[in-house]
């Protein structure tokens, strides 16, 4: 059915948009990033401390503590959606994923018998298969997670609930649920192959942690996935307009299952790298790290209405709040004015993105 | 295409639509030929909406049948009748903003290269089959620009090229010129005209009266879920059609 063409395409009334005025350059990820490399300067002339290689190192450890659940969140964020159960969820998954391990590890149980051994010495616990714990148990963690991301996906999608009150709501039932299975205690990640976890949670790979190589190959994955899958363009499609995916014939209902799902996992993920750097999962561990997350989010310009937001947002308004808090502890100002701050930043950041596009 | 000519691309016969104790519509028998624009008109309530919906697939029709290319079909959802060649250009376009151009021609039937396990968007086809789609309806609109940025005269040519996309046979557009300024209202009667050529039949719903005379070969008019006239646009006037609609008039 295809015309030729008679006549080539001609712009005479519309020119091409400035490189500078599009991409990276017109969006709020950009300033903030601009922001991030003036402050970095600062501290690098209010402090001698800062660009030594040990800070740095503790910079990059801390942001990663949550820049892994910003990603998760930032693809609910995309699709106009919320998830506040972020924190419970690191939480809950750290628990489940330690308690599996002390369970499977206790060589007297009916569960333990099947993983581990006594040594010859009859006092030294042996794994039958090294590693093979360490995999069941953080398996175990993720589960969990998926589970209640899959619950707060169906609540949303297919029963049409407010995304901010179906999460508010998994916030309370994940925290409630750690602390019955602890009774309200927190667990300890235990056996032999408690060293090998934490070597994968908080070690490091020739100076740099662990979490951070983490951090980038699943923001490196993200970015393939966001911007040159099927799925990523229905991502954006849906935070852009959910009537007309839905019109488009996209799969809506599967797409935002699966964004929650994917964020609740990217959260489980998270708890767990941070219990291994803690040693344990308390009971009270992430409380309220959900707003961190979902401020780190918006800093680095993921928008709430939706449509918008991409991993180097995500990371960089984690690496603007870690620098900041990094920033106040080495000027020796009290650690109680970070919060204020971060308030501050919060606005300034969506008031400079609103004032540049109302200057356009 | 004298043959397909010679059998309508969409027939109703006797369509009736309940809403509980409320009729919809009743005994609505019309067709439409390849490559004609029929002007569908009505006030408000009149069982315009209703109609093109049982058309489109989200109702379906409480009495009649819906014959499309000579073969009766049932639509159960919007799907099933994109699947034969139905496509709907929505008032308010279905466009996803913060999306290209190219990216909203192609939502929901991307592109995409297969890299082992691993299949990923070809970027570079869709926007060169966009340019052409674009090429075909004559509208100034670059594949990569972000529809936010765009005239009302190039977001109808998004949503248009969309229906190009899958060789529609027939297009539906629901009030298309109603909220665009008159050099866009031009442009939408010329991507209307290139559809006819390229042997589309198009139903263009609208409150318009100069731009249903200006591009239509038939008009049909519905009052209180009834068709009231059906005729060539040259045997009728714009005063006839306005009474029709209002009732002055009960039926031509």
């Amino acid at each position: 059915m295809a015309m030729p063409m008679e006549s080539p395409v001609m712009f005479s009334n519309v020119g091409k948009t400035k490189w500078w005025q599009r991409g990276i350059f017109a969006s709020q990820t950009g300033y903030v990033l601009l922001a991030l490399a003036v402050l970095l300067v600062i501290m690098h002339f209010a402090s001698p401390y800062f660009f030594t290689e040990g800070n740095i190192q503790n910079v990059a450890k801390n942001f990663s503590f949550i820049a892994i659940a910003t990603l998760g969140v930032t693809f609910v964020i995309i699709t106009g959606g919320i998830d506040l159960s972020v924190g419970s969820m690191m939480c809950f998954s750290a628990m489940i994923t330690s308690m599996v391990m002390t369970e499977l590890s206790a060589p007297g149980s009916p569960a333990g018998a099947l993983f581990v051994h006594m040594a010859a010495d009859g006092k030294t616990v042996v794994a039958n298969l090294p590693g093979l714990i360490l995999l069941v148990s953080i398996l175990a963690g993720l589960g969990v997670a998926l589970i209640a991301g899959l619950v707060n996906g169906f609540c949303i999608a297919v029963l049409g609930l407010s995304p901010f009150v179906t999460t508010l709501g998994m916030l309370s039932i994940v925290r409630g649920l750690g602390y019955v299975v602890s009774n309200g205690r927190g667990s300890f990640p235990g056996g032999p192959d408690a060293d090998r976890f934490y070597a994968l949670t908080s070690g490091d790979v020739l100076g740099v942690p662990v979490p951070f190589i983490y951090l980038i190959v699943l923001a490196l994955a993200m970015a393939v996935v966001l911007h040159h899958t099927s799925f990523g363009r229905h991502v954006f499609a849906l935070g852009g307009n959910e009537k007309a995916a839905e019109l488009t014939g996209i799969p809506v209902v599967r797409v935002k299952i699966e964004v929650y799902v994917l964020c609740a996992l990217a959260a489980g993920l998270q708890g767990i790298i941070i219990s291994g750097w803690l040693g344990s999962a308390p009971a009270n561990m992430a409380t309220s790290y959900e707003l961190n997350v979902i401020a780190a989010a918006v800093i680095g310009g993921a928008n709430l209405a939706g449509g918008i937001g991409g991993p180097l947002g995500a990371i960089v308004g984690c690496v603007l709040l870690e620098v900041i808090r990094n920033g106040l502890v080495l000027a020796q100002v009290s650690s109680y004015w970070q919060q204020t701050l971060v308030g501050v930043i919060i606005i300034l950041a969506v008031l400079v993105d609103r004032i540049r596009s109302r200057m356009n | 295409m004298a043959n397909a000519d010679a059998t309508p691309v969409l027939e109703l016969s006797g369509i009736g639509k309940e809403f509980g104790a409320i009729r919809a519509l009743h005994g609505v028998d019309m067709h439409v030929m390849p490559g004609e624009v029929v002007g569908l008109m009505g006030d408000n309530g009149a069982g315009k909406s209703t109609l093109v919906k049982i058309i489109a697939g989200n109702f379906r029709p409480s009495h009649g049948e819906i014959r499309f290319a000579g073969k009766a079909v049932h639509f159960s959802r919007p799907v099933d009748a994109r699947a034969v060649g139905i496509e709907v250009v929505y008032q308010d376009l279905a466009l996803s903003d913060n999306l290209t151009a190219a990216a909203n021609v192609f939502l929901g039937r991307e592109l995409k290269r297969k890299f082992g396990p691993i299949a990923l968007l070809d970027h570079k086809a869709m926007a060169a089959r966009a340019l052409e789609l674009f090429g075909e309806l004559r509208s100034e609109t670059r594949p990569d620009d972000l529809v936010k940025q765009m005239s009302g005269g190039q977001r109808q040519a998004v949503a248009i090229a969309r229906t190009r996309l899958s060789n529609a046979r027939l297009v539906m557009m629901d009030e298309p010129t109603a909220a665009i300024s008159v050099r866009q209202v031009e442009q939408v009667l010329g991507l209307i005209h290139r559809l006819k050529e390229q042997g589309v039949a198009v139903m263009l719903i609208s409150h318009r009266m100069p731009d249903v005379f200006a591009v239509c070969d038939r008009v049909i008019v519905m009052r209180r879920g009834e068709k009231r006239a059906d005729k060539p646009i040259h045997e009728t006037s714009p005063e006839e059609v306005t009474a029709l609609i209002t009732g002055a008039k009960e039926a031509a």
